[in-house]
């Protein structure tokens, strides 16, 4: 997503090295995704799953029949 | 000295023959006060030296303050991987176990410019127009 969108940055964190951060963040399990801070997307979600809850998260509303659901 | 096996050299180098245009990690660290400094680093310089289209930069975060800070980067080993552009994407830590596939997946997508995302998800991330910050937290195992 941050190859495609330049208003996106894409970090992966090595949980235990940063166990501060992951603590912080209540990382019990993972993946789990933190967007800009305050939302969380708990384990692998398919794509489009994951792009909706990314959208959605930022208050973009899925448009009436694209919805992955 | 290397931090990657013969065999396991030969399966990277096999695995990097399909970059397509040429990738820089430009890696921060703070070898001595960090667990996984070492062999972070030395991962990264077995790569670069595997690959001819890949090059590493090591920067040194204590010393490079304002540098790191213009990179975004506030903790470390911190990885950037670029091609020439900064797409903003970073690993935190030592790539390790199912990691370093990852790692190697990102060098490819980024080496290619080519997130393989569906024409739907590229679709749908140009109604983004505020930034994003993705942190993806995970493990080598």
């Amino acid at each position: 997503m941050a190859l495609e969108s330049d208003l996106v940055t894409s970090d992966a964190i090595e949980a235990t090295e940063f166990a501060d951060l992951a603590e912080a963040y209540r990382v019990f399990a993972v993946p789990k995704t933190v967007i800009n801070g305050t939302a969380f997307v708990e384990g692998a979600l398919p794509e489009s799953l994951f792009v909706d809850r990314v959208l959605k998260a930022l208050g973009i509303e899925a448009e009436p029949g694209t919805s992955s659901q | 000295m290397s931090f990657l096996e013969e065999n396991e050299r030969n399966a990277v180098r096999e695995r990097l023959r399909e970059m397509k245009y040429p990738v820089k990690l430009v890696h921060f660290t703070q070898e001595l006060n960090l667990e996984y400094g070492r062999e972070a680093r030395m991962l990264l310089e077995d790569l670069a030296e595997i690959s001819p289209k890949l090059s590493v930069e090591i920067h040194n975060f204590l010393l490079e303050k304002e540098n790191a800070a213009e990179c975004g980067v506030d903790k470390v080993p911190a990885t950037l991987i670029c091609n020439g552009k900064d797409y903003g994407i970073r690993y935190y830590g030592l790539p390790a176990g199912y990691e370093f596939a990852a790692l190697l997946d990102a060098i490819l997508s980024v080496s290619g410019a080519d997130s393989e995302l569906s024409l739907e998800t590229r679709r749908k991330l140009t109604q983004i127009i505020q930034p994003v910050h993705l942190e993806v937290f995970v493990t080598p195992t």
